[in-house]
This record gives structure tokens, C-alpha cells and sequence, in this order.
């Protein structure tokens, strides 16, 4: 007799034993491998969060400027073509004035010159200023209460990433500048509060990191989908209806379907170097404009719509052609009639998923000149959104990613914030529809 | 179907791309990422001041911005080109066979180049002959040439203390690499009379030739990595130094200016680099800074002409203007340019 016929139910074999380790183990690496995924999501997103959140808050300034007609209106007669020859660097006594003023109202003495106490504004306070005056010409005489950003290392104070002893051998603010600011911080001059500016602002200039927004380049963002999404929805659409429903299969319809998985494999930087030989060289259509960016998107998007609405058509069962069919519907009817509204949120699951792709998207912007210091106009009509130059978000995070002032890093950080919530949510809605209008045979 | 609806829309976009794509009503500016901070400075100050909108800048480097400067005369070409070199012959003729003839050249300043480690790390007084001895590929041991057998900078200049040698310089598409070869590295194979060993061994028919060759041999820098070059922004030097201690990074001096919590500056044969001490000259690594105008597009693309007096403008580039406040090391010939520019004076012509 051999040992196997005297196993027992009740003790287990060493081959079970080590068949049920082996799966133990099994199981403990899958927790593992989840864990290490996890644990990166986490250091992922705390690090965003603790770096980016800074950026939505800003420090303000606000004092009351007195409009002198002297400086701004030398001949007295309110015309504006007059008020406008006063560049913005004619407007530096009035902020020098103010901030003199209100210092001299609550009390606080100080031996700084003019261009110190200006120093801690932000550059674009004078811009701010001639914009008021140009608008409001009739204001001139009048003492205003403006608010005004402060430059990005009294923000950067603020937030503790400025020290006294970081700023040693700096340039653009000194100890004795930092002292006032706490002074002005104890008597309500200077707040730090929430800067919708960030959202919706324009980008500016190297010299005005606290006045950089990223609302601009999200128009473009948005612009550039809207052409994604008018394009290459209904091209893919249809190209997949033709190939799934209405194509022989044959040697041809392999070689294309082939060929439209290669295209989705294909790096991004190529359908860039594409869209500026084409859409720009070739076809004349204008550089860094939201147009061009989401034709070249578009081609991207495209072999990504095609695969998975030709996977939900294919998951339509034949059994509802075969109805349609049998009661008479042609076959066009039976497709849009039926196997179409049955696979649509398969399709729209697709289409938003190519979108958030092309969203996060900036190799191929690049190329057709949508990086740089481009997104400082708001369009104003859609036409305008399309054609005017523009940049995109991911291509803004890039821009901001790489100037010099450190403060522009919290910004790229918070930027990241904002195109995370744009993808979340784009993702939910991908997911939200596929539940709630998805069926199952 | 709603499909019928996108579909439509999709063509009226086309519909309207195609008439709309001849107007354009701003300045469009290409080139280099040095020039890039100021032009934008520039740029939006230029829109805060004039009825036109604000120019729109894009970086890529000199010699993609010239290029595409080249491809010809039109609404679809750039009109500005942003430079941190002069524009070479080369390209000037290219320039020409696209139909672009008449170019203004205009220098907005000087840019410095500075050499800043960690700043708690050592300090360094370094002259052209340290970084040439650092990094060359070949140097002169006992009057023969031999591959670079220097470690650490001690072995370079018994006054350094012994810290590897690690050094992050610009990579070959960086117009500033082209600064840092002619005035330290060359300067140094000279001074260390490298140089004329080079030009004895140099293969060529003239003088002129051998010369060349020599030249070449000096900026010939080894390739062991201790020299890494960074083809990236001057943020990705920052990374790497933050990263390794030990390593000297190449930096603009407006960058340098701006991340003086984190780096220290090394002196260049005794002159602390600032916006002063180069615009004296006693500084001796900086280089002008450039910006070429399509004289075709004056006219016809609004608010150019006024764009590049605005930008050479007292107000602007002045020693006390907003660009020699971030940076820039202001012209002492300003004034010339200003003429230059108001009275569009192309290259090559005698106006």
C-alpha cells in the first residue's frame, strides 16, 4: 500500500499545504503591489496639494491713492488721448504718494526712500493704476482705495517661504523692507486672502509672479477641446460605424484597422511636428492659435475614439440587428436606431477619455508655438478664442515650471492642482455615464 | 441627429479659420529663452501702455527663433526674433532666399554668465585657467599634452579645497555654451599655453586653418562626466546641484539674482558678477542680447515699430528700467540704438 491512501480530509497533505501557501503568497503580493500604488497616489497628491494650495491665496495691499491731475492730466481737459500719454512709469509718484500717506495715518515711521516703499508692491501696481485712470477719466482729483498685489517675496514672506535670512544677498527686497511689512501686516495694510485671480487671470511677465493666472490659458485649454470634440467625435464615430457595420471584411478594411491601433501607439511630439508642417506651413492657418492646437489634438484623439466605439458597437449582440432587421428596418436604420443608442455610452465613455488625454497634453502645443509667454489677452469672442493666440494649461505648468523666480513654482504646482480637477472630473463623468446608461446582455 | 449639428459647426470653424487667418493684430516674437524673460517683461508692459494688444512671445532657443525668422515674409511668419548671439552670416543668406532682405538688428544689452554652486557648500575664485584645467579633455603636463588627470579642485588650483569636480554646464544648443567656450574655457587654454601646444600639433594647409583647429582642440571638453551638459532651463542646473552638492552649475545672472537663497556665486578672476561690474567690463563672461525685426512687416503688422522703440526706450532698457532691475546689464551705447531703430536701419545697409 502506498502513503496516499492514508490521507485524511481532516489533515492536510504537504502538496495542499504548499498549494495553499503558493496562494497566501499570491495574495500577499497583489496587497503589496496595491499598497505600493497607493502609497505613490499618496505621495503624489500630498505633495501637489502641500506645494500647489499656496498658490490660491495671495498677499493684497490696499491703500488709498490720491489721482493728482498734476501728474495725470497736466492740461486740465480730460482727454483721453492726453490722459493716455502718461505711460505707466509716470505712475509711480502716485503709489510712492500713498504709500507715504498711509504710513504717515497709522503711525508708522520710517527712514525708506520712495523706491523702497514701492519695491514692496508688485510691479503691476501701476498697470492696475493707468487702467482705472484710462476707464474712469473722471476720477482724476479724486483719492481712490485700491488693492494691489504685493510683490512675490512679501507673498512669499507671508507664506513663510521667504526668510530674513534667505533674502541676504537678494536683490529685490531687503530686512528693513520685511520689517515694515510686519508692521503694515499688524495694522491690516497687508492680508493675505483667497486671489480668484489665479483661476481666472491672465499669465504675466517674469518681472510679476503674483500677478501670473492661469484663467487664459484655460479658455485656450477649453477652446482647443470644443475643436477636439466637434472633429473627432463625429469623424470617429463614423469611421467606426462604417468599419464595424457596413465594411467587407477583407484584406483592405484589415490593413486600415491595423494601421488605426498603430496610429493610437504613436507618439504625440509626431502629430506636432505634423499640425506645424500641415495646418501651419502648408494651409496657412495662424501659429499658437487654440485651432491648430485642437486639429493636432484631434488627430491624436481619433484612433482612441475609434477603438472604443468600435468595442461598443461590438458588444451590441447581434440578436438586436437581427430584430431590426427582421422587421423590416434597413441596415442604416438598424444601426442608428438601435445598436447606436445602445452602444452611445460606450462611445461618450471613449470621447471624454480622449479629451482628458488631449487635455493633458502640451508635447505637440510645442511645436505650433502655444508655449511661452502667450496667454496675456482674454479672448473675447469664440472666434477670437480659436484664432487668437493662446497657450493651454499643461503648456502654461511647463512655462511657469521653468522661470527663474521661485514663485512661479508654486504657481506650476497649483496649476497642476487645477488641471487634476479638470480630469477628475472629466474621469467621473466618464464613469458616472457608462453606470447609469450602460446595459448588459 | 446631433451628430449633423457637430458636423456643421466643425465646418463653419473651417469656414472661418480660412477668412480669419489673414488678419493678425499683434506682434508675434520667437527665439531665444534667454531674451524670453525680458521680451515678456517688455511685452507686457508694451500692452499695458499702448492701444495695441500684448505681444506674444515664444521661446525655443536663437537659432529656432531665427530660423523661423528665415521662412519668409508674410502674416504667418514671426516678425520679431529673439537672440542671444548675433545673427550669423549663414542665416542672414537663408534669410535672403525666402525673401527676407531687409533686417533691423537691434542689441537690448548685455547678459551675464555666472558660475554659482550650493550655497552652503565651498567657495570658489575661480579665473579662465581653473575651469579650463577642470574640464578640458587634454591638458599640459610638463610641456606634453595628456589626458585630463584632475579629480577634484585641489588638483586644479592648490588654493580650492578638495570637492570633486562636478560641473553642469549649458549643452551645444544653448547660445550661452558658445560664451562659455570663448571667454573661459579658450581664455584659459591660452593662459595655460595649452593652446600653442594645440596649434603645434594642428593639422591644416594655412595658418588660418590650424588656428581654427586648435581652437577646437582647446573647447574639446572631457567626457568622463564630469562635465554634464544640461540641454534644459536653468531650472534643471538648480535640480541638479540642490541634487549634488558638489556640483558648479552655469547660470544666466538674472537667474542667479532671483535664487540667491539657494546658490552662492564664485567670483571670475576676483570680480563678483552684478549688473555694475559687467557693465564696466571688468566681469569678463557676458554677452549681448539681440532682437532682429522684419523691416516687410513694419506697417503692416500693428504696433511692431512702436514695440521695438518701447523696448529700447530709456524707460525700459535704461540702467534704472525694469529690464536692468531683473537683470539685464544695460547698454552703454543706448542711445545709438535708439536712433538705429527709429530710423530702421538695416543690416548690412550704411544708414
Amino acid at each position: 500500500m502506498s502513503d496516499t491512501s492514508k490521507t485524511s480530509l481532516l489533515a492536510l497533505t504537504p502538496r495542499t499545504k504548499a498549494r495553499n501557501a503558493a496562494e497566501k503568497r499570491f495574495r500577499a503580493y497583489g496587497i503589496a503591489a496595491i499598497a505600493v500604488g497607493l502609497m505613490m497616489l499618496i505621495v503624489l497628491v500630498t505633495n501637489i496639494i502641500g506645494k500647489g494650495t499656496g498658490a490660491f491665496q495671495q498677499t493684497f495691499v490696499t491703500l488709498n491713492v490720491e489721482l493728482l491731475e498734476s501728474k495725470l492730466d497736466k492740461k486740465g481737459n480730460r482727454d483721453l488721448d492726453d490722459i493716455k500719454k502718461v505711460t505707466t512709469f509716470g505712475y509711480n509718484p502716485l503709489i510712492r504718494g500713498a504709500m507715504e500717506a498711509k504710513l504717515a495715518e497709522i503711525g508708522i515711521e520710517t527712514d525708506m526712500k520712495g523706491k523702497d516703499l514701492e519695491g514692496i508692491l508688485s510691479k503691476g501696481a501701476v498697470g492696475q493704476l493707468r487702467e482705472y485712470v484710462t476707464t474712469n477719466p473722471d476720477k482724476i482729483g479724486e483719492t481712490v482705495e485700491f488693492r494691489f498685489l504685493a510683490q512675490s517675496r512679501v507673498d512669499g514672506y507671508l507664506k513663510g517661504r521667504v526668510t530674513r535670512e534667505s533674502i541676504e544677498n537678494d536683490k529685490a527686497i531687503s530686512v528693513e523692507q520685511l520689517e515694515l511689512v510686519d508692521q503694515l501686516v499688524d495694522a491690516g495694510v497687508i492680508v493675505k486672502t483667497f486671489n480668484a485671480d489665479f483661476i481666472l487671470g491672465a499669465d504675466a511677465s517674469d518681472q510679476r509672479p503674483e500677478a501670473a493666472g492661469i484663467g487664459v490659458a484655460m479658455l485656450g485649454s477649453l477652446s482647443m477641446m470644443l475643436v477636439v470634440l466637434a472633429l473627432a467625435l463625429p469623424i470617429g464615430v463614423a469611421a467606426s460605424i462604417y468599419l464595424e457595420e457596413f465594411a467587407p471584411k477583407n484584406r483592405l478594411t484589415d490593413i486600415i484597422e491595423v494601421n488605426i491601433s498603430n496610429l493610437a501607439a504613436v507618439p504625440s511630439i509626431v502629430f506636432g511636428i505634423l499640425g506645424l508642417a500641415v495646418f501651419i506651413n502648408y494651409m496657412h492657418l495662424p501659429t499658437s492659435a487654440p485651432l491648430v492646437g485642437g486639429l493636432v489634438l484631434t488627430l491624436m484623439t481619433l484612433p482612441t475614439i475609434i477603438i472604443s466605439t468600435r468595442a461598443s458597437l461590438k458588444a451590441v449582440p447581434p440578436s438586436i440587428r437581427d430584430a431590426a432587421l427582421g422587421v423590416g428596418a434597413s441596415k442604416m436604420q438598424s444601426v442608428f436606431h438601435h445598436v447606436l443608442p445602445l452602444a452611445a455610452p460606450g462611445i461618450l465613455t471613449g470621447t471624454i477619455i480622449g479629451l482628458a488625454q488631449a487635455l493633458g497634453e502640451t508635447a505637440p502645443l510645442l511645436l505650433i508655438g502655444m508655449v511661452g509667454f502667450i496667454a496675456s489677452n482674454p479672448p473675447e469672442t469664440l472666434v477670437d478664442g480659436l484664432l487668437a493666440p493662446n497657450s493651454a494649461m499643461p503648456a502654461q505648468i511647463y512655462e511657469w515650471a521653468k522661470r527663474a523666480d521661485p514663485a512661479f513654482y508654486e504657481r506650476a504646482w497649483g496649476g497642476i492642482i487645477i488641471l487634476l480637477v479638470f480630469l477628475v472630473t472629466m474621469n467621473t463623468l466618464a464613469v458616472i455615464l457608462r453606470r447609469r446608461f450602460e446595459r448588459r446582455w | 441627429m446631433s451628430f449633423v449639428k457637430l458636423t456643421a459647426s466643425a465646418l463653419a470653424i473651417a469656414a472661418v479659420s480660412a477668412t480669419a487667418a489673414a488678419a493678425r493684430d499683434q506682434v508675434q516674437v520667437a527665439g531665444s529663452s534667454t531674451v524670453l524673460p525680458y521680451a515678456s517683461i517688455v511685452a507686457e508692459a508694451f500692452g499695458e501702455n499702448f492701444d495695441f494688444p500684448t505681444p506674444v512671445v515664444e521661446s525655443g532657443g536663437s537659432s529656432a527663433g531665427l530660423k523661423r525668422f528665415c521662412e519668409g515674409v508674410g502674416e504667418n511668419t514671426i516678425d520679431v526674433a529673439n537672440a542671444s548671439r548675433a545673427i550669423k552670416e549663414k542665416e542672414i543668406k537663408a534669410c535672403a532666399e525666402a525673401g527676407v532682405t531687409d533686417i533691423i538688428e537691434v542689441r537690448i544689452g548685455y547678459d551675464g554668465i555666472v558660475f554659482a554652486s550650493d550655497i552652503n557648500g565651498n567657495e570658489f575664485a575661480y579665473t579662465p585657467t581653473d575651469w579650463f584645467l577642470a574640464l578640458s579633455d587634454k591638458v599640459l603636463v610638463d610641456g606634453k599634452l595628456v589626458d585630463n588627470p584632475n579629480k577634484t579642485w585641489a588638483d586644479v588650483n592648490a588654493d580650492f579645497p578638495a570637492q570633486d569636480i562636478q560641473a553642469f554646464i549649458p549643452g551645444t544648443k544653448h547660445g550661452t555654451r558658445e560664451v562659455f567656450e570663448d571667454k573661459v574655457i579658450l581664455a584659459g587654454c591660452e593662459a595655460t599655453g595649452a593652446f600653442e601646444a594645440f596649434l603645434h600639433n594642428a593639422e591644416g594647409d594655412s595658418d588660418k586653418a590650424k588656428k581654427k583647429a586648435a581652437e577646437k582642440a582647446c573647447i574639446a571638453l572631457r567626457t568622463d562626466g564630469v562635465s554634464v551638459d544640461i540641454d534644459g532651463d536653468y531650472t534643471e542646473t538648480l535640480a541638479r546641484i540642490e541634487s549634488n552638492k558638489d556640483g558648479i552649475g552655469v547660470f544666466g545672472l538674472a537667474f542667479y539674482e532671483n535664487n540667491t537663497d539657494k546658490l552662492q556665486v564664485a567670483t571670475m578672476s576676483g570680480i563678483v558678477p552684478s549688473t555694475e561690474s559687467i557693465a564696466t567690463g571688468e566681469y569678463p563672461v557676458s554677452r549681448p542680447l539681440f532682437f532682429y525685426v522684419k523691416k516687410a512687416h513694419i506697417g503692416v503688422i500693428p504696433g511692431l515699430k512702436e514695440y521695438a522703440e518701447f523696448f529700447v526706450s530709456d524707460e525700459v532698457a535704461g540702467s534704472d528700467g525694469p529690464l536692468s532691475e531683473y537683470g539685464l546689464v544695460a547698454d552703454p551705447e543706448l542711445v545709438k540704438t535708439q536712433e538705429a531703430v527709429s530710423a530702421e536701419a538695416v543690416l548690412g545697409g550704411n544708414s
